[in-house]
């Protein structure tokens, strides 16, 4: 019995269109409700969210080709400026009518795109039937002009024609809303898929040499090892093809049998295990992965990206890191405690202040001025330190690798502030 | 467009009309400023000759050190796409997610290396995978948009370029005309590998000899550090979606640790890459290479002092890390020994060295007479030579020539010689006379080496180095010695042979005689009962335990010590002992020091203790700031010259401090350098 309802659609699409859309059968038929009928004029603007591949963008595409109502889709990623954006969209409603190659578009503002969408949805002869305009990661759209998002929210009304636009986001309504205020758009959530859905979505399509029932127990353990770390169901299907050809040995080599799931989950958990800390985490790529499961070799051989912590630094750059973080993690206070020879007896109770008492690792590095890095470098280096320009060029270049980082503008007169970006084991690592 | 100043300020670019004639200008300024015009246009042309040499050496000597990387890299290139080409439609490759091969190459915090590193590499890509390479950096791309449009300029200008060397009717599209967007990029590709593919046969050969159909696109990021994060974020986004038209290829070039790419990316995007780990030779290794084969080699005449190298070892060292500097700084004292030292002239090939001695003048004759070591040499001779070397050129010129030849000698040996110490030094606990070659060779410029404590220490410990050890570093040094140029070397050689000969003779008679010398003394002990006589025994035993614990092989152990220690002293004399040293031994480190270790507060005294200049200058600044009519006026009569010099005063009182641009009102450097208020 079809889930899918709708007097507009035949039968026989919406029966294809709910194969294609497992588990978001509720949404789809919700879409096509506010949606209507072709020529029935449809909320001026839809807003879904929902959290990473929760499969907004996978329905709202399979939706518009499958029921081929006429639709333009654009990532607001990928036209990163109104301008590209508003002709993207032109751009793909022209091609879209067949007509003849037309010469680049040009749309600098609004207003233009109003005048100029007129013409095109004129030239395409819909026939009234609604236009749905797709912006995907919507949440771009907040950094455009101010007046884009309140604009594509009340499109239909502005251009007079019958148009909803469809925003696509990760991120809530709330987030979006301008202090000016605007239209609301109908918002819609897309739930997180469950592991039940999940199991469903990627047993769905196994591999043509192999059962479905096989693929489905191997699709079980992959989740019951990757479920609490990764929910993404991109990333859970790419790591199903990486690892299948290692659940499958024992079966090529005549071990086992296809349901002999005991002696393959002993062969495959450990090895899951293993991707986990590596291929997942992106310590060794994927194609490293898979040329280790052809040769047979242990992942021990290949270093991941983090075992290459150690960084080789100059005598004098280790030293002015060193003070670097000194100089961010201790009160200025204690300096000439630490680093003058006759600093006078100093109070032990009552020296550190109570907020002092709390981990400066916890509350993070505190903003230095270059002289007070300079009398520290001076005080921790055994030797005389010329005060050379290349201990300055170096304290740049400290800064140009990320490693420190300059606070506040850069002023010649009141002397640059840094802050030290490492962390404690780095520092640890250079010391020794 | 960027200065080599280190002062913000304006700065007026005029484009490059013709090419200068660089050479002519320098080679005029060598002779207008030198006080005595001796050869100089015969030096500046040894210099310019001498310094391409090495120029060319040592840019084959970095592309051997980065064959290992630009291979693996190019072997990585070709493999990555791979799938792209056979279009597999199998099931494995529809359901793995297509992600972007990234190549990591950590290249070590001496960025300005990296700059030769990465033109190789574009050399080679270009060669052998792709013609579209694309070198990014940080300070161009702020946001995307800027990284999108550098992007397409170089992908599509280098197309450009290639094509219109064959066919003048390509589309010359115009930068700004282009949408700056993904897909314009891909469809520029797709139509410029269609075209390449129905090419007419003379283009296919050419294209399809070197790239595939489809070559990768590969994007090098030079500074991946330097970066924002939103930037690469929303590029890797963007190249992600389209993978399947644009077979894109990223190459990060990380100065730090790859733990950064973890740093900049979230997961959802360092997800969407395949990234494999490079990792190029460090720079000590590289710094050691250019030593060995720059300064431990007879090929050059000019050498280092050991002042000026440790100069620029400590540069290296304490501060960048950077064999482009050192090379750099090699440079000047090339240029630096030649403009300095009248006599440089005589510091070239063995060849030349005859004709240019018998040409000397007079004067230079003199120079030679000044020189300290010369007249240190001419002390010791006996007065009948001693007034003819004053005095008549001739017999100077041949002497001089002998001399000559004489360092040149010394200093084949010296390199063999110190090659083989270091066989021995090198493999000893604690390494007391240093663990690489360059500092050996400094102790050995420094001093008389076989004075120093630590050269002590080392022979000690070379007397309890065990027999095979001994035994393979003597074949070293054989081979050293029979490879090296020198020809005094035979005796040497058969003696070291002779050395390894008896040691093979050694082991048998070795082991009996050990024997027999305990089993003896143990049966005189068994004899005596007599406390008086036991303890005497005792003695004796102890004493000649203590004489008699020379085997036959410590005996031979200190022969070879000692051998070397003769070798030692006889050929690693340093080099200010030597006769005419100045001509070829560039020693003026405070010079070197001046301009390569620049001290801002050194600057800052000199200018407080002068402080007229400054104060001129500031004086100029504050009646420009208050009558800017008057300078209004009169700034059509203003001598560009004036002008730029006040200009420049500006920008350098900026930087000392003394001045700052205030935000408030057009500030007086912005206003002075376009004129008008």
């Amino acid at each position: 019995m079809p889930n899918l309802e709708h007097p507009a659609y035949p039968a026989a699409d919406l029966l294809h269109l709910e194969s294609l859309v497992p588990c978001r059968e509720s949404q789809v038929s919700m879409l096509l409700s506010i949606f209507g009928e072709r020529q029935q004029f449809s909320f001026p603007s839809i807003f879904i969210y929902g959290h990473t591949s929760s499969g907004k963008t996978y329905v709202m595409q399979t939706l518009l080709t499958t029921l081929q109502l006429p639709h333009v889709f654009v990532n607001c990623v990928e036209y990163f400026t109104s301008r590209l954006l508003l002709e993207e969209i032109l751009i793909q409603l022209q091609s879209c009518s067949g007509s003849e190659q037309t010469s680049a578009v040009h749309c600098d503002s609004l207003n233009d795109f109003v005048r100029l969408f007129k013409q095109a949805l004129a030239a395409r002869e819909l026939q009234d039937q609604t236009l749905y305009i797709v912006l995907d990661r919507a949440e771009q759209l907040r950094e455009m002009e101010a007046n884009i998002l309140p604009a594509f929210l009340r499109l239909q009304e502005l251009t007079d024609r019958n148009v909803t636009v469809v925003l696509l986001s990760e991120i809530v309504w709330e987030l979006f809303r301008p202090n000016i205020g605007c239209f609301e758009p109908f918002t819609m959530y897309f739930p997180d898929y469950s592991i039940g859905h999940l199991q469903k979505i990627l047993s769905q399509n196994h591999p043509p040499d192999y059962s479905a029932d096989f693929y489905s127990a191997y699709i079980n353990i992959l989740l019951g090892v990757f479920y609490m770390v990764c929910r993404d169901l991109k990333e859970l299907r790419h790591l199903a093809a990486l690892n299948f050809a290692k659940y499958c040995e024992p079966v090529v080599r005549g071990e086992a049998n296809e349901r002999d799931t005991r002696k393959l989950w002993k062969n495959i958990e450990p090895h899951l295990k293993k991707a986990m800390q590596t291929v997942y985490l992106r310590e060794i790529s994927s194609s490293q992965w898979e040329r280790l499961q052809h040769d047979g070799g242990e992942p021990g051989q290949l270093k991941g990206l983090s075992a290459h912590t150690h960084v080789e630094l100059p005598y004098y750059s280790k030293f002015l890191l060193i003070a670097a973080y000194l100089a961010s993690y201790n009160p200025v206070r204690t300096d000439k405690r630490f680093f003058l020879k006759h600093h006078g007896k100093i109070r032990k109770t009552n020296f550190l202040k109570k907020h002092e008492k709390t981990s400066n690792h916890l509350l993070g590095p505190k903003p230095f001025p270059l002289d007070r890095l300079l009398a520290i470098l001076y005080s921790i280096v055994d030797n005389r330190v010329a005060p050379t320009a290349n201990i300055f060029s170096q304290i740049t270049s400290l800064v140009t690798l990320q490693l420190l980082s300059i606070v506040g503008q850069n002023d010649q007169l009141d002397g640059p502030r840094y802050k030290c970006t490492v962390s404690l084991d780095f520092i640890r690592a250079i010391a020794r | 467009m960027s200065t080599c100043s280190v002062s913000k300020g304006c700065f007026v670019f005029k484009p490059n009309a013709k090419k200068r004639r660089l050479p002519e200008k320098t080679a005029h300024d060598f002779r207008s400023t030198s006080h005595d015009s001796e050869d100089t246009e015969l030096r500046f042309v040894t210099c310019q000759s001498l310094w391409n040499q090495i120029k060319f050496e040592t840019e084959q000597i970095q592309e051997d050190l980065n064959k290992q990387l630009l291979d693996n890299l190019v072997s990585f290139l070709s493999r990555s796409h791979s799938d792209f080409q056979e279009k597999t439609t199998k099931w494995t490759c529809r359901m793995k997610f297509r992600e972007i091969p990234t190549a990591a190459v950590v290249l070590g915090v001496n960025v300005t290396d990296h700059d030769l590193t990465f033109r190789g590499l574009s050399d080679v890509l270009q060669d052998n995978i792709t013609p579209y390479v694309a070198l990014l950096e940080a300070k161009d791309c702020p946001a995307i948009k800027n990284l999108m449009q550098k992007l397409m300029g170089q992908l599509m200008n280098c197309d450009i370029e290639v094509d219109s060397l064959e066919d003048e009717d390509c589309v010359q599209v115009p930068q700004n005309r282009i949408r700056c967007s993904m897909l314009s990029l891909i469809s520029w590709y797709e139509s410029v590998t269609k075209k390449t593919d129905s090419g007419t046969p003379s283009k296919k050969r050419n294209s399809s000899s070197r790239h595939w159909q489809s070559p990768p696109v590969v994007v090098i990021f030079k500074d991946m550090e330097s970066f924002t994060t939103k930037v690469l974020q929303d590029f890797i986004v963007i190249s992600s979606q389209h993978i399947h038209e644009l077979p894109l290829v990223l190459i990060f070039g990380i100065a730090t640790s790859p733990m950064i790419i973890h740093r900049l990316l979230p997961h959802s995007v360092s997800s969407l890459l395949c990234i494999e780990l490079f990792q190029s030779l460090s720079c000590k290794e590289h710094l050691s290479t250019i030593i060995d084969k720059l300064l431990l080699t007879s090929r050059f005449p000019f050498k280092l002092g050991e002042k000026v190298l440790q100069v620029l070892i400590n540069i290296f060292l304490y501060h960048d890390f950077s064999v482009q500097n050192f090379i750099k700084g090699f440079q000047l004292c090339i240029v630096e020994h030649f403009y300095s030292q009248p006599l440089s002239v005589l510091c070239c090939h063995l060849v030349d060295l005859k004709k240019r001695v018998y040409s000397l003048s007079h004067a230079q004759c003199e120079n030679i007479r000044r020189l300290p070591s010369f007249r240190r040499y001419v002390e010791k001779q006996e007065s009948g030579k001693q007034i003819e070397l004053l005095t008549n050129d001739s017999f100077l010129k041949k002497e001089t020539e002998r001399l000559l030849e004489d360092l040149y000698v010394y200093h084949e040996n010296y390199v063999s010689i110190l090659r083989c110490l270091h066989v021995f030094t090198s493999s000893l606990p604690k390494y007391p006379l240093g663990k690489q070659i360059r500092e050996l060779h400094c102790a050995c410029l420094e001093n008389q080496v076989w004075e120093t404590e630590e050269y002590e220490s080392s022979l000690q410990l070379a007397r309890m180095l065990n027999k095979t050890d001994l035994v393979s570093m003597l074949q070293q040094c054989v081979e050293i010695l029979t490879s090296s140029s020198g020809k005094e070397f035979d005796k040497t050689v058969e003696k070291l042979k002779e050395f390894l000969t008896q040691f093979q003779n050694l082991e048998v008679a070795e082991a009996s005689q050990e024997r027999d010398v305990s089993v003896s003394s143990q049966k005189e002990l068994q004899k005596k009962t007599d406390l008086y006589h036991l303890q005497k025994t005792l003695l004796e035993l102890k004493e000649s335990r203590r004489s008699k614990k020379l085997t036959k092989f410590e005996m031979l152990r200190f022969e070879v010590v000692d051998y070397i220690d003769r070798l030692v002293r006889k050929y690693l004399v340093p080099a200010d002992n030597r006769t005419l040293h100045e001509i070829v031994y560039f020693n003026a480190a405070t010079v070197l020091r001046g301009h390569l270790n620049a001290a801002p507060r050194t600057a800052l005294h000199t200018a407080l203790n002068n402080p007229h200049r400054y104060l001129k200058a500031f004086s100029t600044v504050v009646m420009a700031g208050e009558e800017p009519n008057a300078d209004a006026a009169s700034s059509d009569q203003v001598d560009d010259i004036i002008h730029a010099r006040f200009i420049r005063a500006v920008s350098e009182l900026e930087l000392l401090g003394f001045i700052k641009p205030s935000k408030q009102k057009t500030d007086h450097v912005a206003r002075l350098t376009w004129g008008g208020c």
